[in-house]
């Protein structure tokens, strides 16, 4: 029986190899990225229609005039929230909710009016032009389907992505959590244990989030929290707009013909 | 919390700039419509039509516009139907999916109100357009209208909440949206009919009291405009940055215009009459275009 699944991905473990990346696309069929020179080694940019896991290379500068600059690598991907933002404001139910607790986008339903991507809070979600829809990682819902682990966790040769069940996954976080923080490391924190809901793919980083472009637990927020606030504006708007309404348009002493 | 985001553009552009702009006008349209046959004077029958009558077309663009921005536009009706279960795919927190619904109710009573008008008006002689056209003035054509009327507010206003309703910087970190587009809304709509208005005589005795009422809709408009550059907070540099404070600069005077022909007129005195109206129908287009792209820059 289909239970919930998650990766664990360590940013300690990474050594920004792209091995995931390369995995994702071989498996899934994803076109190449054009050759250009961004400035960095991440020269993939970001995660969108044709690149569903994703190597930032944080570069930070430090204090240390022998090593000017400190990477810091972290494989992004979607983050398959349980309340999820791209699956909320969807008018058409493209997106559904897998058997495993995933977060996926039903091609041959998608009509590609994009609100998914105006609502998902961490960029995941990208515009195929050629497909005419919405497109993103979908957890390898076909391997899973056949009791293999996703592309990424299996080409990963660090273990940087870790796969399994959510219960179990979220486990092993805590106990390399506690063992990074044994080592002195104590800015360790998982990010995605509270946020949405909890994420079914969340992370072992060493630095607030915001530096790995995540946001903060405060604003990680759902679309839906601007529903109330936003109609009850326009309501008291239509109120005010029928009051002036009725002043100027109101009868001045004319008489029923 | 506003000022943090790491999101992904949607790319909505043109069409739905448009698609904002003719919903705006044609809601407002309706509502000044009823507006004016529920309090107004006998006299101002005429301009009641003229503002059904525009209702309706301008709404018949905004499923077209709609359609067009879609990636795969053959498949607009999964707005509509759910693929899996053939139920009506309706989604109350969605306003995406709220607006689709809007908009094809409103267009019921949008198009049964056009015919009103044109069988009122006797612009054309067909026997069942003269009948609906006596419905208007009874208390069923009323109470039709009313509730057509709460329609045409959502239309106009939905739009506003549809961006409001994201994660995206500007857009999310405000509630004014929603009135901020139904203010504007009101004010095209009023232009919109005070520009037509000028080719019938019949429709012009009511300009006096449509201006008016684009005052106050302007006034309403100009408060929202300051609540939601208040709202915004941390991301206001991108609402005004760059060469954007070019298209407020427009919004400015397709708001101020109209206020400065009242209260000062003889700085305005030189101009056409149908200037003022559409420098407030270039206003009410500016103010979505640096809403809409602003935010996605």
């Amino acid at each position: 029986m289909a239970q919930p699944v998650g990766f664990f991905t360590d940013v300690t473990l990474c050594i920004g190899c792209k091995a995931c990346e390369v995995a994702c696309k071989e498996w899934n069929a994803l076109p190449n990225n054009p050759l250009e020179f961004r400035g960095s080694y991440d020269n993939t940019g970001q995660l969108d229609h044709a690149n569903w896991r994703h190597v930032r290379f944080i570069e930070q500068p430090t204090k240390n005039p022998d090593k000017p600059i400190a990477w810091s690598m972290m494989s992004d991907v979607c983050k398959h929230c349980a309340n999820a933002s791209c699956l909320e404001v969807c008018p058409t139910d493209a997106i559904v909710r897998t058997e495993f607790d995933t977060v996926f986008i039903q091609q041959d339903v998608c009509n590609g009016c994009r609100d998914c991507i105006a609502a998902c809070p961490y960029g995941v979600i990208g515009f195929n032009s050629t497909s005419g829809t919405a497109q993103k990682c979908t957890f390898c819902y076909d391997r899973l389907q056949n009791n293999l682990k996703p592309a990424c966790a299996t080409a990963c040769p660090t273990q940087s992505i870790k796969f399994g069940p959510l219960d179990e996954i979220r486990q092993t976080a805590a106990t390399r959590l506690a063992t990074l923080h044994q080592q002195g490391m104590s800015e360790a924190r998982i990010y995605g244990d509270k946020e949405y809901g909890g994420l079914h793919a969340f992370f072992l980083l060493t630095d607030k989030p915001e530096t790995y472009s995540l946001p903060s637990t405060e604003s990680a927020v759902l679309p839906s929290r601007n529903n109330i606030p936003g109609y009850l504006g326009a309501a008291v708007t239509a109120v005010v707009a029928a009051v002036a309404g009725l002043i100027a348009f109101r009868r001045r002493g004319e008489t029923q013909p | 919390m506003p000022g943090e985001h790491f999101v992904v553009a949607p790319g909505w552009a043109w069409y739905i700039l448009l698609y904002f702009f003719f919903a705006g006008i044609s809601g407002g349209a309706f509502v000044i419509g009823t507006m004016l046959r529920l309090w107004g004077s006998p006299t101002d029958a005429a301009a009641s039509r003229l503002a059904f009558i525009i209702s309706f077309p301008l709404l018949l663009v905004c499923p077209i516009l709609l359609t067009l921005d879609l990636g795969q536009p053959a498949r607009f009706w999964h707005m509509l139907v759910d693929v899996g279960s053939g139920a009506p795919a309706f989604k109350a927190y969605s306003p995406m999916s709220l607006g689709v619904w809007g908009l094809t109710l409103f267009g019921l009573f949008s198009f049964v109100m056009f015919l009103g008008a044109v069988g009122e008006g006797g612009y054309l002689r067909w026997r069942v357009l003269a009948g609906a056209g006596r419905v208007m003035g009874s208390a069923v054509g009323k109470a039709f209208m009313v509730i057509g009327a709460i329609f045409g507010f959502f239309v106009a206003a939905y739009t506003g909440v549809l961006l409001a309703v994201s994660n995206q910087p500007v857009w999310s970190d405000t509630w004014t949206l929603g009135g901020l587009f139904l203010a504007s809304g009101l004010s095209g709509a009023a232009a919109c009919i005070l520009l037509l208005s000028r080719q019938r005589r019949e429709a012009s005795v009511t300009d006096g009291k449509l201006m008016e009422a684009d005052r106050y809709f302007i006034i309403l408009e100009l408060v929202l405009i300051a609540l939601f550059l208040i709202t915004v907070g941390g991301v206001i540099s991108k609402v005004l940055g760059g060469g954007w404070i070019l298209l407020w600069l427009v919004v400015l005077i397709g708001t101020l215009v109209p206020l400065i022909a009242e209260f000062r007129p003889t700085l305005v005195r030189q101009l056409p009459p149908v200037v003022v109206p559409a420098l407030v129908l270039v206003g009410v287009l500016a103010l979505r275009a640096v809403i809409i792209f602003s935010a996605q820059a």
